[in-house]
């Protein structure tokens, strides 16, 4: 095996650590080794072997396919021993092009589009495109569909916090937290299949108003799996608030101060997690969120532990929501009865010239939106999600803009990492819950 | 009202301890244990109706067990028939300009001297490049295709496989309208028969125009429709 030489493969069973590799033979410390690479380093003398390890910067790769990086984020990571000295992210592997896309699209084909933004909670995204674009029709929308819109966002909240805190325990070792917060999940998105006819890309909004009314019993079987999420929700809390293997790991990594958060750009329970009480919901409340009685959790130390903590409070205040709204909600219209907007009722379509004309018109051209430009913002789960859409009057979107809620905070992790050790990444990155589908857009 | 978190407090010695805490988080899971080790598991597809008070097991045996889809689910498409076997699509091509993926192909044939005039000689699906967002339904100004069917594309080993053609989208149970033209107007391409057994079947659909759809302002269906009666009896 010894004449087979470097690089041809197999295993060499006399290498030994000090050997220059495969069928080269070792040298014992202290004696110069043949120059085999060129420069020879100096052979080590006794104090040397005294002195601190030489620490020699190592880059590691972490992702693009790794199980903690989620989605496909490459995140090159330089290592001083164990401690953070320099990250680099790349993003951009799930880049599909949504913007554009959406320019060659009516303003009704784009909800498709933005559901696969953030695709744990894509009605989220719905009501937020759709608002932009009622915003620019200066359209007021329906009582009933402004609370099914409402309906939806908070299950989807639900369902993103859940993600994310199922993920968090599953990569710092607990997966029996996956699994409760994946059962109760489950439970919501099966509530969602029922309301919108699919568990995961919903489609639900349309401008104007919404695409169908909640189910007969719909709101009962909801509120009973809001029941059974609660429990859930409360053996996740029993697992993991306490725990201290949870505790050690996510308690002072990965903090942003209060003034760093909002320079950084955070929104959202990040920035909430950071101490600043900033909500879009209460600060700009859009919907019927001005009739709804909820608070806002706030933390004070900007560490993973807080933006846990944050998510699982949010659950409950999304959960008081909900059924404020089931109680308020009343029978009534889903979109508004304006032809140049929603397709016409379809007994309208099928036995009315009118009807039939108007639906033509709004599936070739699209809706014909005025001119003039618009910015909506909402609360999504990760934060600010934001719709910058132009018109120039006609049925396709002239321009659009994201604001991807997850954004900044992604953008601030190099900063949030570096000097904390390697493990302190996975749960920094879990706790700002970046999406690909919504960063790379 | 902004509130601060109510666990965030410091480690308490307790807690440092470990070891009255793995305990108790050990209780959560035992408990969890116990009852799905214990007891049979529900096989209830419906897993929020199972009762828990015995076994909490959520999962179902796949392939074995399934959840049906709910009602109004966005399946797998289907051409709706008429009685007589053939499409109630005329190759409107709206279908396929609502479509977001472009999935959609249809090559229209004509029938002469027929009102029902147009008809598809190709109605093709791209099942994967679909994204099921439904809007090809909406769009159908002659329910003539539909999602309802209650299942998701079947895997397959070609691509080839999941493009599905008019053979295999036309079925389900067919529909008819009574403001269908075929049946008010008759068709030469449909046996007489078949029509008259098709206008006895034909579901009533509400045909008449209201005013609150009307956008137009200062349009109205009900004022145009009394003028034209006005007009024809001023003839007479």
């Amino acid at each position: 095996m010894a004449h087979e030489g470097k690089g041809t493969g197999g295993l060499d069973t006399t290498a030994t650590p000090g050997s220059l590799g495969a069928g080269q033979p070792s040298h014992p410390i202290g004696t110069a080794p043949e120059a085999a690479f060129g420069e020879v380093p100096e052979a080590f003398s006794p104090r040397e072997m005294d002195a601190p390890l030489h620490a020699k910067r190592m880059i590691v790769n972490m992702g693009p396919s790794h199980p903690a990086m989620h989605g496909v984020t490459r995140a090159v990571v330089a290592l001083e021993g164990e401690t953070i000295a320099d990250m680099k992210l790349d993003i951009g592997f799930l880049h599909r092009g949504f913007e554009k896309s959406c320019e060659n699209a009516t303003w009704t084909q784009c909800f498709p589009y933005t559901d696969r933004l953030n695709y744990i909670s894509a009605i989220m995204n719905n009501t937020g495109f759709a608002l932009a674009v009622e915003k620019l029709c200066r359209l007021d929308i329906p009582d009933r569909a402004k609370y099914l819109r409402v309906v939806g966002s908070e299950i989807h909240r639900i369902c993103d916090h859940l993600t994310l805190v199922s993920a968090m325990g599953l990569e710092l070792g607990a997966m029996t937290v996956f699994l409760y917060g994946i059962e109760a999940r489950d439970l919501l998105w099966d509530r969602l299949a029922e309301l919108c006819g699919a568990r995961l890309t919903s489609s639900y909004c349309r401008i104007g108003g919404v695409s169908r009314d909640a189910p007969e019993g719909w709101i009962e079987k909801t509120t009973a799996s809001l029941d059974r999420v609660n429990e859930l929700v409360g053996e996740i809390s029993g697992l993991l608030t306490r725990n201290r293997i949870f505790l050690d790991r996510t308690r002072d990594t990965g903090k942003v101060s209060r003034e760093d958060a909002i320079d950084l750009g955070f929104a959202g329970p990040c920035l909430r997690a950071s101490g600043e009480p900033y909500d879009i919901r209460k600060a700009a409340p859009y919907l019927v969120y001005d009739r709804l009685d909820f608070d806002i959790p706030v933390g004070e130390h900007g560490d993973n532990f807080d933006r846990y903590l944050v998510r699982m409070e949010e659950i409950r205040q999304s959960d008081r929501i909900l059924r404020q709204c089931f109680q308020q909600m009343e029978p009534g219209e889903i979109a508004v009865k304006d032809f140049h907007y929603v397709l016409p009722p379809k007994p309208q379509v099928y036995g009315t010239i009118e009807g039939l004309m108007a639906h033509f018109k709004l599936i070739m051209d699209g809706i014909q939106v005025p001119a003039g430009e618009a910015y909506s913002y909402t609360e999504a789960a990760n934060g600010e999600l934001g719709f910058y859409v132009v018109s120039d009057g006609g049925g396709r979107p002239y321009k659009l803009g994201l604001r991807a809620p997850g954004w900044p905070m992604l953008a601030a992790l190099p900063y949030m990492v570096k000097g904390s050790l390697l493990a302190d990444l996975i749960p920094t990155f879990d706790s700002i819950n970046m999406i690909g589908g919504e960063v790379e857009q | 009202m902004p509130y601060h978190l109510p666990q965030d407090k410091p480690v308490s010695l307790r807690e440092r301890l470990y070891l009255s805490e793995a305990i108790r988080g050990l209780r959560i899971l035992t408990s969890h244990f116990v009852r799905n080790f214990f007891f049979t598991r529900e096989t209830n597809p419906d897993i929020l109706a199972r009762s828990r008070k015995l076994s909490l097991n959520a999962t179902l045996a796949y392939p074995e067990e399934k959840v049906p889809y709910p009602p109004g689910y966005r399946g797998l498409h289907r051409l709706v028939p008429r009685e007589d076997g053939k499409p109630r699509c005329v190759a409107c091509y709206m279908c396929a300009t609502a479509c977001p993926a472009q999935c959609i192909y249809i090559e229209a044939g004509e029938l002469d001297g027929d009102p029902i005039e147009k008809y598809p000689t190709q109605f093709i699906i791209d099942e994967l490049r679909c994204v099921v967002c439904g809007f090809c339904v909406e769009a159908c100004p002659k329910d003539a295709i539909r999602m309802d069917s209650g299942e998701h594309s079947p895997p397959t080993y070609e691509r080839s496989q999941q493009v599905w053609d008019i053979k295999r989208l036309l079925r389900g149970t067919p529909v008819s309208y009574q403001y269908d033209p075929w049946l008010r107007r008759g068709a030469s391409s449909i046996p007489e028969d078949k029509l008259a057994e098709m206008r006895a079947n034909a579901r009533p659909f509400h045909t008449v125009a209201t005013d609150e759809y009307a956008q137009t302002p200062g349009f109205s269906v009900k004022a145009l429709a009394a003028e034209a009666r006005a007009r024809a009896e001023a003839k007479k």
